[in-house]
């Protein structure tokens, strides 16, 4: 895999391609090349410390978008065990944005949702850049259905820039495939755990978002409109998109303060891709804690629960001394 | 006499425009015509059918009983959560809408009577911020199901919208998500819910609470989507075919069930009502 950098990473990177030359010098016998390694060891691990705690919204919009970010097949591979692939919406076509299919997730079995965006030019076509078409969201939803006759619990993963913008998608219902999904997601008879993994983009995001635990990676976003479409619309300027990712709060600290996140699954330092094991790790972990207590949980419960969540989500006032 | 339903005018102008005098120009047809022959016909060309865009209480007017409307939830107001300012504040913006349109927010929720029967309302205001769906509107769309669901009343939405409101940021995406699941408990208690599709429809509203009717009505020529026409433009970098994501192509392509003129609408609410109410009582 040929790594990618962003410009913020740029220091980062320079400086352990320096400790790579120095360690292919270290034979075991020179001191002060030990000592150099040390130090640049140390300037690296500060360096990192400092940029990873300050960044913008902006640089976490790019990370989550990171060329190199782990994908929802990665972590197929890296947490789930025996996964079977589904494919289909029995209606119109395959959509190869959404993988759906059944998995083992630390011994539970469980029926799983994604959003695929490709690595490389030829995976990316296939993919649609992770932009689903309407059959996309029925075959979701044909999925969900089936986990709910089944009795499996549904984890689905979100990473897309949003719901495919084409003539098909208006011809073939782009807009009732979406709502379809949230309303039956509101009342699906079994757990529900959504992980926001990379891009939450607005509604063709949502559509699988729908749940009794939402989990967001570290560096993920999650956002009514990109930032380049914000800016498109509200400044008449795509170059705006840095200020309209600040404005519009779409880090997972930010969710979390509003209520949209429950849980944020901590990133390695440097950000998930560069170490894809530790994020699975961490996110496996994040899945199996928020995944168990919801299996015991009786349905009516759960389901109360689950609209409750979605019931208080919002901001709002009641103007005084206003009549009912 | 040709029907034209869209408007030759420039897209770009999305405002109803009736300016002031006796006279006015059609946006469709582009005719004189009497103002107040328009008025008594329900905002709609008299030469071409053309419907006018209308605010929401001429909306509520037009299909219910006189003196019926109670409204709910009037008190509700946006708050400014991200403390969002693009080339203006949004609280200026809101501002703005209020003192243009009189009213709190871009939704008028409340209940009613349609032909002697019962009704739930809600009535998407599109002169208040394009009818954007913020905190304030998923709020009351939520209210009018649950107040649907408590009296087994049906549910009717008019919808007129851009989509979901972006000074709000996320929380205004997951208004979809809770309207949505206020109308699964409907459709869970079978209680019935008509959704009318006006222009425009579009974004995060036609993606959560318009499109999930039991029965979808829209206005002719209503423009209802998904993504706007400019964005699909710009991705597919094509021309989009005449009358794309109109009510005629939504019809067309299955997605609506009627397409209905504003004369006939509430004579056609009345006839549904009549053969799919919930409440065993009529």
């Amino acid at each position: 895999m040929i790594l990618q950098y962003l410009d913020f990473e740029r220091p980062i990177v320079d400086l352990e391609n320096r400790l790579d030359q120095l360690k292919r010098l270290d034979d075991g016998t020179d001191k002060g090349v030990r000592e150099e390694i040390g130090k640049l060891e140390k300037k690296i691990g500060k360096i990192r410390k400092e940029v990873f705690s300050n960044l913008t919204r902006w640089q976490v919009t790019q990370l989550a978008r990171h060329p190199n970010r782990p994908y929802m097949l990665d972590y197929v591979n890296l947490l789930f065990k025996n996964f079977l692939e589904l494919h289909g919406d029995r209606a119109f076509r395959d959509d190869p944005p959404v993988v759906c299919g059944f998995a083992e997730l630390d011994g539970q079995k469980v029926l799983l949702i994604g959003q695929q965006k490709g690595r490389n030019t030829n995976e990316k076509i296939y993919r649609n850049f992770g932009m689903a078409n309407p059959e996309g969201y029925r075959k979701a939803l044909r999925m969900m259905k089936m986990a709910e006759k089944f009795n499996l619990p549904v984890v689905t993963f979100i990473d897309t820039p949003g719901a495919f913008p084409g003539i098909g998608a208006e011809e073939r219902g782009q807009s009732e495939a979406i709502a379809r999904n949230l309303l039956e997601m509101a009342h699906l008879k079994t757990p529900i755990v959504v992980a926001v993994i990379g891009e939450g983009g607005s509604g063709g995001a949502l559509a699988l978002g729908v749940g009794d635990e939402i989990l967001m990676m570290e560096y993920a976003i999650y956002s009514v409109i990109s930032p380049e479409g914000c800016a498109s619309i509200l400044w008449r300027d795509t170059a705006k998109a840095e200020v309209a990712a600040e404005m519009m709060k779409i880090t997972a600290q930010d969710l979390k303060r509003f209520g949209v996140v429950d849980r944020i699954v901590p990133e390695p330092l440097g950000g998930a891709h560069r170490d894809h094991k530790a994020a699975a790790d961490a996110l496996k972990a994040a899945l199996v804690e928020a995944l168990y207590p919801l299996l015991h949980m009786p349905t009516a419960h759960l389901l109360e629960r689950r609209y409750r969540k979605f019931r208080e989500m919002g901001a709002l006032k009641k103007k005084a001394g206003g009549a009912g | 006499m040709a029907i034209r339903l869209f408007r030759k005018k420039d897209e770009g102008d999305k405002r109803i425009k009736i300016p002031e005098g006796m006279w006015i120009k059609c946006d469709a047809c582009l005719e004189i015509i009497y103002k107040p022959e328009v008025e008594r016909n329900l905002n709609v060309c008299p030469k071409c059918v053309y419907h006018f865009r209308i605010p929401a209480m001429e909306r509520i007017r037009t299909v219910t009983d006189e003196g019926t409307f109670d409204e709910f939830a009037r008190e509700l107001e946006s708050v400014d959560p991200l403390n969002f300012s693009d080339t203006k504040k949004y609280v200026d913006r809101i501002k703005e809408a209020k003192k243009k349109t009189g009213r709190n927010e871009a939704v008028i929720t409340g209940k009613a009577r349609i032909n002697g029967i019962d009704v739930v309302l809600a009535v998407l205001d599109f002169e208040f911020q394009g009818g954007s769906m913020g905190s304030v509107v998923g709020e009351k769309v939520a209210l009018a199901a649950e107040a649907a669901l408590e009296s087994r009343f049906p549910l009717i939405i008019f919808s007129a919208s851009g989509g979901a409101r972006m000074q709000e940021g996320t929380l205004s995406l997951m208004q979809m998500a809770k309207t949505s699941a206020a109308l699964a408990r409907l459709s869970d208690a079978r209680i019935l819910f008509i959704s009318v599709l006006t222009d425009p429809t579009t974004g995060g509203v036609a993606a959560s609470f318009a499109m999930l009717g039991d029965v979808i009505i829209s206005e002719p020529g209503a423009l209802v989507g998904f993504a706007g026409p400019r964005v699909i433009e710009q991705t597919i970098k094509q021309k989009l075919p005449e009358g794309f994501q109109r009510a005629e192509f939504l019809l067309e392509h299955g997605m609506v069930d009627m397409i209905v003129e504003r004369s006939r609408l509430k004579a056609t609410l009345t006839q549904i009502l009549r053969y799919l109410s919930s409440a065993g009582d009529r």
